[in-house]
């Protein structure tokens, strides 16, 4: 008897459930649209299934706030809700809605049967707020797969067309090349630490001694997450990728996932206490910003150019993990939020533009934009201005609060080279708003008239952006406590290991 | 202080936007939308009146009409507005000239006016914000803003080489200007203040640790910036190609109001908060001066183009304004100062000038004109008058300024002086030279003959920038007296300098 209420003690209790909420919304509404999808009149097909992926995200999106009033862990330690997870999730799930709005349109002039679509996006999403609030590696390991399956098959959803199968293919390969780096990162981990807990690595690295197979681990683990970010000299990929997947998908790829890596990165550099990652990141950084600008400046596809930038981007970000914690938590979780605003944008108008099979993603397609359709190329230019990082847009500030977290932590090379890279970066990005305000109008593009879901993601991205832009006080005082709480976790942590005792009790057991 | 007081810069300031704002769900009718920006700019001047009426010169050492609130709790970000001597008037070149810019596009423009309009009224907001920011994170997001809609107003408007040009002129400035962003993020690192006056306070207090050794890169840092703005030899290649290409209304803010900028950031910036590296750096700096002075008025004499020539006869004031800053003598810093103003009054006349003329043969070359004068006397005799301001002629506007400069010049460095004297030479040359090849003798190409003298609406426009010329070099006290104590308080740890280098 003793040992069933024992056992009963740990069957996840309700709370654990709250815990993982949005994940839960999220899958549930994955497999029903997996369901329901043969069951549907193909006539009304894609509209249903576009209605109840957008009710599903929204669900997710309101169980992250349900979810936000009980923090604390879950299910034996191996997740944790605090306001670092609430963060990416919300940033997570509202890239999500705001996919499944721009793809509405795109399902219909691609004439795509949306079927496993939407489905695969919640999946993948559910997979990616797992990898913001677990805090054991194994289980980030099993998020991180979730997320990427979902993608890899969403890369190559333009079936008829090779660029997207080549592309899917490609990030599949490279992809399950890399996670295996990851993994084997996890196993040395776990043979050097005796853990795959992030709160009890941290607890073993910081009782002194670290043995030299933690930095294989280290190195190893940063490889596979820095494939995902499309951090150079892991970014290979990124460029057909991104050129292959289908616009909307390009915009998810380049946002969510990285998102969701990032916060990966961050507990584990920051929480777990990673040693030897400060030149790792280093050289990443410098040469993610100078790989992914220079590599931007020829390029005449827009979304080719964007993946290139988002290369750059990732550098920028990375520059914040050299820089001391505080500071560089924040940063990087404002920058997080303010690529995906811009990104997302810019990924939409190019997906409405694009016509039937993607035929119009050049450059010197939006020539005279600008006259043709006003408001498309106005929105255009404040994202590619936000890019840029020009005052008064989000980007502006993510740039600028990951310059001065470097700065104060003295990396003077670091940010001369970042800001330099910013600098060059202009060119590339000014370079399309040239096009669409200064050359004359391409008549053989057509431009058709916004719909409501390119409309409604538009005005989210755009206000968001701007809101960020002049108002980043609210977002960044939440950041800079989630980054205080983040480092106060370890300073608690021998709160932790009582947690882990009671965990323990079940197989101490025979002792008792 | 009045409430009027208080928020009289943030009116100032954020009445060309709201315009701007307003217009854009304007309906599309040129004719409205002209006026409408025409009283839009005449009420941001009206306002700005204000300014000049209530400014208390005597009040050293304080910024006057101040604001002061928090933008973002962290970082410590501030709206914080304020002139002094020296931002008030430059505050007021722009409200003066903008509207000038709207009349003189009023039938120039056709295609696009609402753009054009909003463009400008958004410029407006942004020179002005520049000249009254003392938050350099909000400095910094007002200079970056000028960008922009003078890019597309280049692009946009301009002519055949418009996009290279706009290009150009975004990518130097833009380049140039991320130097600056990380000296001030530096600055903020350690003192976590963006406010002006704090900062200035803690370098001169010595109270920031490791600004020794920082200090010249951090100078540096906000030179390049400003360099490449005004635009310093050899850093002014973009300068020409800008001017050439850009509409009238254009090139009048680029030279009027946006190399002032850069002078406006040499002097509060490069010397307001780096005393030492300002002194310790004076010579190279005045050699570039000098350089751009006499090279900027070499290239003018040999210019093919009118529009060329007013560019570079730019750079060669310019360097007299650079030069009088960097003699960090108060009559060098007060002429430089009223140089600043002059420059922009009449080099703003000039090109308007020189667009009346594009507007009615399409072309800039000087060849293409001559004997001007007898299809178009009015036209004549304002450019007589302008050219003769913009040469140095004692009573108009260009004379005062480059004569402090000079003297200036002398009590720092006499070689200097003597240099610098002879680019009024140059000047007078290459101004005089071709207001004869344009206007003086026969008409010989016929296409001239019949040319349309100067309509109501141009006269109008052109008319102020000529009075504002007379009335500076007549009475120049009227600026020189807000200028001077503004200086003088600038120039206080220079002496404060010179009496620790003579204790030692």
């Amino acid at each position: 008897m003793m040992q069933l209420t024992d056992m009963v003690q740990h069957i996840p209790q309700g709370v654990d459930y709250v815990r993982i909420l949005p994940v839960l919304v999220l899958s549930v509404f994955g497999m029903l649209i997996m369901v329901i999808d043969p069951l549907i009149d193909e006539q009304i097909h894609s509209k249903v299934l576009g209605i109840t992926a957008l009710i599903g995200s929204l669900a997710a999106l309101a169980s992250v706030f349900v979810q936000a009033q009980s923090p604390g862990l879950a299910f034996w330690n191996m997740v944790r809700v605090d306001t670092f997870s609430t963060f990416f999730q919300v940033v997570i799930l509202a890239i999500v809605v705001l996919t499944i709005l721009t793809s509405f349109e795109y399902m219909d002039t691609q004439r795509i049967r949306a079927g496993e679509y939407y489905g695969l996006i919640l999946l993948g999403a559910s997979g990616m707020c797992l990898m913001s609030s677990a805090i054991e590696l194994v289980l980030i390991f099993i998020a991180l797969e979730i997320s990427s399956i979902a993608t890899y098959i969403l890369a190559g959803f333009q079936r008829r067309d090779p660029r997207s199968s080549e592309a899917s293919l490609k990030y599949f390969l490279l992809g399950s090349f890399a996670t295996a780096f990851f993994l084997y990162g996890v196993a040395l981990m776990f043979g050097a630490t005796g853990s795959t807990s992030i709160t009890e690595i941290a607890a073993s690295l910081r009782s002194g001694y670290v043995p030299s197979l933690v930095y294989v681990a280290v190195a190893l683990m940063f490889v596979g997450l820095g494939f995902k970010l499309a951090a150079a000299p892991f970014h290979v990929w990124t460029p057909d990728v991104y050129e292959g997947a289908p616009a909307p998908v390009t915009g998810f790829m380049s946002t969510a996932p990285k998102a969701a890596t990032f916060a990966v990165l961050l507990r584990v550099i920051f929480e777990a206490h990673a040693p030897g990652t400060f030149w790792l990141i280093w050289v990443a950084a410098v040469l993610s910003m100078t790989l992914g600008n220079l590599g931007a400046l020829t390029q005449t596809s827009i979304k080719r150019m964007l993946a290139y930038s988002s290369i750059a981007h990732a550098g920028y970000m990375l520059v914040a993990f050299a820089s001391a914690p505080t500071a560089g938590i924040s940063s990087v979780m404002f920058y997080a939020a303010s690529y995906a605003a811009m990104n997302v944008g810019a990924f939409a108008i190019i997906s409405h533009l694009g016509g039937f099979g993607e035929r119009f993603v050049s450059i010197e397609d939006y020539s005279g934009l600008a006259r043709r359709a006003p408001f498309m190329a106005a929105m255009l230019t404040v994202f590619l201005l936000s890019l840029i990082g020009i005052p008064a847009t989000g980007g502006f500030f993510a740039k600028f609060y990951v310059f001065s977290a470097a700065l104060q932590s003295n990396l003077v090379g670091l940010t001369i080279l970042g800001v330099i890279n910013s600098a060059i970066g202009a060119y590339y990005y000014l370079r399309v708003i040239v096009v669409m305000y200064m050359k004359e109008p391409n008549a053989d593009v057509p431009v058709e008239p916004l719909p409501i879901g390119v409309s409604a993601v538009l005005l989210v991205t755009m206000l968001a952006t701007l809101y960020l832009g002049l108002f980043p006080g609210n977002v960044l005082s939440y950041t800079q406590l989630s980054a205080r709480n983040l480092i106060l976790q370890d300073a608690k942590s021998p709160g932790q290991m009582q947690i882990k005792v009671d965990f323990n009790l079940s197989e101490a057991k025979p002792a008792h | 202080m009045s409430t009027v007081d208080c928020i009289i810069l943030t009116l100032v300031t954020a009445v060309p936007l709201l315009g701007a704002l307003l217009l854009m769900a304007f309906p599309n009718r040129d004719r409205d939308i002209r006026w409408f920006a025409l009283i839009v700019t005449l009420v941001d001047f009206v306002l700005s009146l204000h300014l000049a009426v209530r400014f208390r010169a005597e009040k050293i050492g304080v910024f006057q009409f101040e604001i002061n609130r928090q933008w973002i709790a962290s970082p410590n970000i501030h709206f914080h507005l304020g002139v002094d001597g020296i931002s008030l008037w430059l505050v007021l070149l722009t409200t003066f000239l903008t509207p000038l810019c709207v009349l003189i596009s009023w039938n120039s423009i056709h295609e696009r006016v609402k753009e054009f309009f909003i463009l400008m009224l958004i410029l407006e907001t942004a020179m002005i914000g520049v000249f009254v920011s003392l938050d350099l994170f909000l400095f910094y997001v007002f200079w970056e803003a000028t960008l922009i809609p003078m890019a597309l107003l280049i692009g946009i408007y301009g002519h055949e080489r418009r996009i290279y040009a706009a290009v150009k002129f975004f990518l130097f400035t833009m380049v140039a200007s991320v130097f600056m962003l990380a000296a001030i993020i530096w600055l903020y690192a350690k003192t976590g203040s963006f406010d002006f006056v704090t900062i200035q306070q803690a370098i001169h207090a010595g109270a920031i640790p490791g600004f020794i050794a920082a200090a010249p890169w951090l100078f540096l840092g906000f030179f390049v910036a400003f360099a490449v703005k005004v635009p310093l030899f050899p850093l002014h290649t973009w300068l020409p190609d800008a001017h050439v290409e850009a509409p009238t209304a254009g090139s009048v803010l680029l030279a009027g109001v946006l190399l002032k900028m850069g002078t406006y950031g040499l002097l509060r910036f490069n010397v307001g908060l780096f005393p030492e590296q300002a002194r310790s750096n004076a010579p190279w700096i005045m050699t570039l001066a000098l350089i751009g002075i006499v090279y900027g008025a070499l290239v003018a004499l040999v210019q093919p183009n009118l529009k060329k020539l007013i560019a570079y006869s730019s750079v060669s004031h310019l360097g007299f304004v650079v030069l009088g800053i960097f003699s960090l003598t108060q009559a060098g810093i007060n002429g430089a100062m009223f140089v600043n103003l002059a420059h922009g009054v009449s080099t703003g006349a000039l090109f308007m000038l020189a667009g009346i003329l594009h507007e009615r043969r399409h072309t800039y070359e000087i060849k293409e004109f001559g004997g001007l004068a007898t299809p178009m006397p009015v036209y004549a005799t304002f450019f007589l008058f302008i050219t003769l301001a913009s040469a140095g002629l004692p009573l108009l506007n260009g004379f005062i300024g480059e004569f402090l400069v000079l003297t200036g010049a002398f009590q720092a460095r006499p070689l200097f002086g003597v240099i610098a004297a002879t680019g009024v030479i140059w000047s007078a040359a290459y101004l005089l030279w071709v207001y004869q090849r344009t206007f003086f003798g026969v008409v010989k190409n016929t296409k001239n003959s019949s040319l349309a003298d100067m309509l109501p609406l141009e006269r109008l426009a052109v008319l102020p920038t000529a009075i504002a010329a007379l009335v500076m070099g007549v009475a120049p006290i009227i600026w020189l007296k807000a200028i001077d104590p503004a200086v003088g308080y600038i120039l206080l740890p220079f002496s404060n300098l010179a009496a620790r280098v003579v204790g030692q």
